[in-house]
């Protein structure tokens, strides 16, 4: 029940910033569109904590400013190589099995792999990662890495 | 908006856009499928990333910024699901990742 509140709550937030519209009908019937939502979102059994996993909002916010930085860093080596002229790319592929067990600290994990440039999860499953490497040095690095540590941690924080 | 201000969002817009052109470049001067994947995240996530935040800072404190913030968070969850969604296609339709020719760059 927190959950289908909680829902209702951000859908009705998100419908106020997105439409800028501040008259008590235009409100009240956008707070009315926001139930209506939440409600059927309940009946289908569709609100629950894998898809709307509220309870990590503050790890996620902890996890996502150290993601932004890792996005950062390898942008600029993966701009690098591709600026070089020799084109000194290697690409590498690697297989590991990630330490995560929840559905969602796994989709973090590899979601994190894609978003970061230079690594690409082909492959995901509970069991082994396939990860595609722009150089030899990313592939190392994907493989026991301080992210996976970080989102054992995200997804165990629950 | 105070100069420092305008200025590290001049800073934040042009250090995407370069991102972006750099993304472009690489999918064109790179080879292989995979490889040149990894050009195109350079754009999708550095530069509309770097982008995103700089126009944030010339929007300051509007219903614009909210927008902004939620075409980043769009961005944010599923580019990486769209581009993992690309790969594991061509990897299930038997492009194998280590194919001949995947690292060899093309000269121009």
């Amino acid at each position: 029940m927190l959950q289908v509140a909680i829902l209702t709550i951000l859908l009705y937030a998100f419908w106020v910033l997105m439409s800028g519209f501040f008259t008590p009908f235009l409100l009240a019937a956008g707070f009315g569109c926001a139930l209506l939502v939440a409600w059927l979102a309940h009946r289908m059994e569709v609100v629950d904590r894998e898809g709307h996993p509220f309870h990590l909002t503050w790890a996620a916010l902890a996890y996502w400013p150290w993601l932004v930085k890792e996005i950062l860093k390898s942008a600029i080596d993966v701009a690098r190589v591709i600026l070089d002229p020799a084109l000194p790319a290697t690409p590498t592929v690697v297989r590991f099995r990630p330490r995560q067990r929840s559905v969602v600290g796994l989709v973090t994990h590899a979601n994190s792999i894609t978003l970061t440039p230079g690594t690409l999860s082909i492959e995901v499953g509970r069991d082994e990662f396939m990860v595609h490497a722009f150089t030899r040095e990313g592939a190392a690095a994907t493989v026991d890495s301080d992210m996976d540590r970080r989102v054992e941690r995200f997804e165990g924080s629950a | 908006m105070s100069l420092a201000l305008e200025a590290l969002s001049w800073i934040l817009i042009v250090s995407g856009s370069l991102f972006c052109v750099t993304g472009a470049l690489g999918l064109v001067r790179l080879r292989g499928f995979y490889t040149r994947t990894h050009a195109a995240s350079l754009v999708d996530s550095a530069g509309a990333g770097l982008l995103l935040a700089g126009l944030l800072l010339q929007a300051g404190w509007t219903l614009v910024a909210v927008k902004l913030v939620m075409i980043g968070l769009l961005i944010f969850f599923t580019s990486p699901a769209a581009t993992h969604a690309l790969a594991n296609a061509a990897l299930a339709r038997g492009l194998a990742p280590d194919a001949e020719g995947e690292g060899v760059p093309s000269k121009r």
